[in-house]
């Protein structure tokens, strides 16, 4: 298991969320959830310039072994998606944290961002999932 | 309460992903499914198998119950070692499982049976035995190690007694001999398996299999998870039971008619119902899908025909085609432009005949 960035937030489905010097939202899932999921081999990625809800379904990742919805952290507006997912879903099992995001929002309530749990809160909840 | 194989400490050491799979703790992967996967493909790999029932059937007339038992003929198993596919159907002609069984002598046979239905096949079995007198016995005592891949035979027959190499290079396909494993352990060693690769499947007692593991791992077989298992055996074409078919489905229905022997004057179970069947016309067939674009088929997806809707039953991404195939089972007659709705969207497939893979290519026309 490598190391939870402290400036990720997390929402208990394992999707992460960061905000980028611009203000821009990134989101992935953490290196927990491609560990359950296995070997990733389509990532279904929203259309930019959709809206997004906080909460509800925006892409999927299909592993070997199954399909899951990745949910949006925050609500607003799709600007970017990582489009090397698709020759490349593998790069989420690489580096979850990393090249491995999915998309960009711009957030419509940054307030959002306070109801997500922190690096701390979310090591804790995959440490009592374990057991 | 979950069972344990007597490997399951060398897994967690291996660092294994361990699921819940019908009440055994076992396996999904070691790492990457999809490398074991490449490496049974290309190399060799191996499983533990240790989960499946092995049942011994002793008494002079275990052919005669075997005869009225299975779908499949054993009077086609004339020399000793041999093996036979067959399923194990209720008298409505559904599928209580498919089953391997091995001529071992005339008053003694070997069947291996899913784990699964583990409880059901047994109580099955030993109820049909009674009237003829066989005794039926389960084998908890032996574990199994599946090795398969195209350099699989070789590193099995280096680890054997010198004096047995020759004679198991010469086993023939669906074929079993004793013989000798490090340490001089007794192993039962059959040319059969899951992954539409050449191999052996292995049967040893239970305290020596984890040194029999350890050996493997040293001649270079590398540790392969029940995940990897599944997408071998699904491009390879072959059913999994629970999945493919059940209690509800006749072989007719599940691509199996060819195990199926209608030979003269044998009364087996489930022959009536199978006949009818055949006679009244099969209403629905199963069929081999491939995906070409990109998504992943999976059980239960809803498949779109010009007769009517069916379902996926076993679906994969295939990661020596890297693509998804599946098999279907939909309405009997011609089907047209078929599709399959993957949430709410639907995904031109096609058609195909399987295997999807053999021996290490993709078949034609996938």
């Amino acid at each position: 298991m490598s190391e939870i960035p402290g400036d990720l937030k997390f929402l208990k489905s394992h999707e992460w969320a960061r905000v980028e010097d611009d203000g821009l939202v990134r989101v992935g899932i953490s290196d927990h959830a491609q560990g359950q999921l296995g070997d990733l081999v389509y990532v279904e990625l929203p259309e930019i310039g959709a809206s997004v809800q906080a909460g509800h379904g925006v892409a999927v990742v299909e592993s070997v072994k199954a399909a899951s919805d990745i949910y949006s952290p925050v609500s607003g507006e799709i600007v970017a998606v990582n489009e090397e997912l698709n020759d490349k879903p593998e790069t989420i099992n690489e580096d979850a944290f990393g090249n491995g995001w999915i998309f960009l929002v711009r957030a419509s309530d940054r307030g959002e961002l306070d109801e997500l749990l922190d690096a701390d809160a979310y090591a804790e909840l995959v440490e009592n999932e374990d057991h | 309460m979950t069972d344990k194989t007597v490997l399951n400490d060398t897994h967690r050491a291996l660092g294994a992903r361990m699921v819940d799979f019908g009440g055994w703790d076992m396996p999904i992967n070691y790492g990457s499914q999809i490398e074991e996967h490449h490496v049974v493909r290309r190399d060799a790999g191996m499983f533990d198998v240790s989960h499946m029932t092995v049942v011994d059937l002793h008494g002079a007339r275990t052919r005669e119950f075997l005869r009225h038992l299975l779908a499949n003929s054993v009077d086609k198993l004339k020399v000793q070692g041999k093996a036979l596919y067959s399923c194990m159907l209720n008298e409505q002609g559904g599928v209580i499982d498919d089953l391997i069984v091995y001529f071992l002598g005339e008053e003694f046979f070997r069947l291996v049976v899913n784990a699964a239905t583990r409880e059901k096949d047994l109580a099955w079995i030993t109820q049909q035995a009674k009237a003829f007198d066989v005794e039926v016995k389960e084998r908890p005592d032996y574990a199994m190690i599946a090795v398969q891949g195209p350099n699989a035979r070789a590193k099995v027959i280096g680890l054997l007694a010198e004096v047995d190499h020759e004679r198991m290079k010469k086993l023939g396909k669906f074929a079993a001999a004793a013989a000798q494993g490090p340490h001089g352990m007794p192993l039962f060693v059959a040319r059969t398996g899951y992954t539409g690769e050449d191999g052996f499947e292995i049967i040893v007692p239970q305290e020596h299999a984890v040194a029999l593991w350890q050996a493997l791992a040293a001649a270079g077989v590398a540790p392969a998870g029940l995940g990897a298992r599944d997408t071998l055996r699904l491009e390879a074409g072959m059913n999994l039971y629970g999945q493919d078919m059940d209690d509800t489905v006749s072989p007719w229905e599940a691509n199996l008619g060819w195990t199926i022997a209608l030979d003269e004057g044998r009364d087996f179970i489930g022959r009536n119902a199978l006949e009818a069947q055949k006679a009244a016309g099969v209403k629905r067939v199963m069929v081999g899908l491939v995906l070409d674009d990109k998504g992943v088929l999976r059980h239960g997806q809803p498949v779109l025909t010009a007769n009517g809707a069916g379902e996926i039953l076993s679906g994969s991404f295939a990661p020596t085609l890297n693509k998804a195939v599946a098999f279907a089972r939909i309405p009997v007659g011609e089907p047209g432009d078929v599709r399959v709705d993957i949430r709410g969207r639907e995904v031109p497939v096609r058609i195909v005949k399987y295997p999807f893979v053999r021996d290490g290519q993709p078949c034609e026309g996938i």
